[in-house]
């Protein structure tokens, strides 16, 4: 039975973000909210800011100004680094093409954070990375290389290290991209099944509209650099004339 | 006409776009330093870095020193046998390849092998965004993937050049000796007569000591701050061949003044 | 496994590498003569030519020390300090020439020990002494012989 370590997921505010790269401004003045042990998905164009909002909560950067809020209390925007160090140690990142070292194998890939941070013996995290891949439904990929894996498999090792300390906060950016739909939809139910095993909150971004709905308990819209936020039914019912624009583009492109 | 001011403009950005560079790189450099003082001792990275740098660098730097070595024999015998010296073909072999050419030529050879690649690999994992697990793993890029390769180039360097010398002798001897009928015993004795430790052997060794450190700072650096997209990945490995080959010659410059030919 | 050949690989490249900085060292750089002899001897030559310090000091063809340093005295001639074995009975009627090992080559320092009973001690100076040989200065010297037979007989 597995209980996962604290209190349940990470509750996530942020609050009037103002965030640039380069010339360009992505946010000003964005403020959203995830709430602790639920599915939220970030919605949005191409260069509307959905993964560098999800590297601003994983504390990949940072903020000019405004705040990220975690449990109500730590904010990332003003945090040091070794209190980063330890609010990282709660966080899992799932990366888009799955950023697992391509020189060691899927086994070395997951233990890795056992290795370096917990004091664990050999046959103990033998164990955990086990009970890891079989939560995610991997077996016998122990002394594969990343490279050797299929679309799909590299989805769930990335999943599996980013599960293994278990975190209370999971950060997927895209993980339906580059996957056929019976493939998504695989990765649809296991993403649901971790949340309801893990009581861990998840933020995914995507492109893939319908699988987001469907998984989503909380969406946030990201349009202009603004963020629009409610349930997945508020969503699709809005009638904000940009939320409205961006699916019916998403609806052209889709074949 | 504002073409050659816009060359100017432009040479004064250049200017100082090394200026702003080379402090980043010195900046670098002080991470990598603490980052090898630090705890824990990744000494599985090392071998296997050790491996990427050094023993598969063994076979270009074998061929091109017997190949360097025979060169040298040749040439060196065509212009000493005007001056009936040929028998002094071991010293000119010897101190051509043990105070310059082997430091040198090596550091140029590893430079395009081993350096290129180990640019091209760091420049690909922060565009796979393998960096940016390993931080969210709170595990330091520098200290996991940079230090261990640092540490690669340094051991190598000295190593190979003293390879690249002893087949070069060979590869004189070859030609010299066998090819030319030079006496092989005058060879060896006018070699171990010109060749002294502490003037010729020592400071051939800090030099590539000295090599290894900025061909290694050098390619780390360019990977590690490469433009994330395949281009600049490209951009990287190809900066790193001219920046270290170039670095090396100019330092050699320097080293061998400094050191007192 | 794959890991166990890379490590072998490894080791061998340190090894071989090792070896071969050996090789350079020892047996091509070290020669017959290890480490400084231990007396110190001095002479002053009014012309060294080429000598430069750690210049060998033969007896006999043999190197048996080499020259430590080389200064200005006083009466602005070269004082050259050697350094020899210190197991060798050199006679205080030593006498040391400079030489140049072939044509072109290098000039070094030849002791040619006296039959004196008297043995050199450390610090001592050795009074026989022949300059070196510069090959510009006889050519010179030649070419005003040449000249001067002929200026003379015109007068």
């Amino acid at each position: 039975m597995d209980r996962p370590l604290g209190e349940g997921g990470a509750d996530v505010a942020v609050e009037a973000l103002r965030f640039r790269r380069g010339a360009r401004r992505i946010f000003d003045g964005l403020s959203c909210r995830f709430p602790a042990g639920r599915i939220s998905v970030v919605l949005g164009g191409s260069g509307s800011g959905k993964s560098t909002l999800l590297r601003l909560i994983a504390s990949l950067e940072r903020p000019e100004s405004g705040a990220i809020r975690v449990d109500g209390e730590l904010d990332l925007a003003r945090a040091t680094a070794d209190t980063l160090r330890d609010y990282r140690r709660s966080v899992g990142m799932m990366f888009q093409g799955g950023a697992l070292l391509n020189s060691s194998t899927v086994f070395e890939n997951v233990a890795l954070p056992l290795r370096e941070h917990t004091g664990q013996t050999e046959p103990e995290i033998r164990e955990t990375v086990h009970r890891i891949f079989e939560a995610v439904d991997l077996e016998d990929v122990d002394d594969l290389l990343p490279g050797q894996l299929s679309g799909g498999m590299t989805k769930r090792a990335a999943l599996a290290r980013a599960l293994v300390r278990r975190p209370r906060l999971l950060l997927c950016d895209e993980p339906f991209s580059g996957l056929d739909p019976a493939t998504v939809r695989r990765v649809e139910e296991l993403l649901r099944a971790v949340n309801r095993r893990f009581a861990v909150t998840m933020i995914l971004t995507s492109h893939h509209v319908e699988s987001t709905l469907r998984l989503a308990d909380h969406v946030v819209v990201l349009v202009d650099g603004r963020a629009i936020e409610g349930a997945s039914e508020e969503i699709r019912a809005c009638a904000e004339p940009q939320v409205r624009e961006f699916f019916a583009d998403v609806a052209e492109a889709s074949p | 006409m504002s073409a050659p001011l816009d060359g100017v403009a432009r040479l004064g950005a250049r200017t100082l776009r090394f200026v702003e560079e080379t402090g980043e790189m010195a900046r670098f450099a002080v991470q990598v330093g603490a980052a090898l003082l630090r705890r824990p001792v990744r000494l599985r990275r090392c071998l296997d870095e050790l491996y990427d740098v050094g023993v598969l660098s063994l076979a270009i730097i074998g061929v091109s020193g017997l190949a360097v070595g025979m060169v040298l024999g040749l040439q060196g015998y065509n212009t000493l046998v005007r001056f009936g010296a040929e028998e002094s073909l071991g010293t000119v072999v010897g101190l051509s390849l043990i105070r310059e050419l082997g430091p040198v030529l090596s550091a140029l050879l590893v430079t395009g092998r081993a350096a290129s690649a180990a640019a091209a690999e760091i420049a690909s994992m922060v565009v796979t965004e393998q960096l940016d697990g390993l931080r969210m793993m709170s595990v330091d890029p520098v200290h996991y993937v940079v230090a261990p390769k640092v540490v690669a180039f340094v051991v190598s360097m000295p190593l190979l050049s003293a390879l690249f010398s002893v087949l070069g002798l060979l590869g004189g001897y070859l030609v010299g000796v066998m090819f030319l009928g030079v006496d092989g015993g005058g060879y060896v004795s006018s070699l171990e007569g010109s060749i002294d430790v502490f003037e010729d052997v020592v400071p051939s060794l800090v030099k590539s000591l000295v090599f290894g450190v900025l061909v290694a700072l050098i390619a780390t650096f360019r990977g590690f701050h490469a433009a994330p997209h395949s281009a600049g990945v490209a951009a990287a490995t190809t900066s790193t061949v001219v920046v270290a080959s170039v670095t090396t010659l100019i330092v050699d410059y320097f080293l061998t003044a400094l050191m007192g030919v | 496994m794959e890991t166990r050949a890379r490590d072998l690989g490894v080791g061998l490249f340190l090894l071989v590498g090792a070896a071969a900085i050996a090789f350079l060292s020892v047996s091509i750089g070290g020669s017959t003569y290890r480490g400084p002899g231990g007396l110190e001897l001095a002479v002053t030559f009014d012309q060294i030519g080429g000598l430069k310090p750690r210049a060998p000091v033969v007896v006999g063809g043999v190197k048996i020390g080499q020259v430590r340093s080389i200064t200005l005295d006083a009466d602005l001639r070269a004082r050259v300090l050697l350094d020899v074995d210190q197991k060798l009975s050199l006679p205080k009627d030593t006498s040391a020439t400079i030489l140049t090992a072939g044509i072109l080559g290098d000039q070094y320092i030849e002791l040619t020990p006296g039959g004196e009973e008297l043995l050199l001690g450390q610090g001592d100076e050795i009074e026989f002494k022949q300059d070196a040989f510069i090959l510009e200065r006889m050519i010179g010297r030649l070419i005003q012989n040449l000249d001067s037979p002929e200026t003379e007989n015109s007068e």
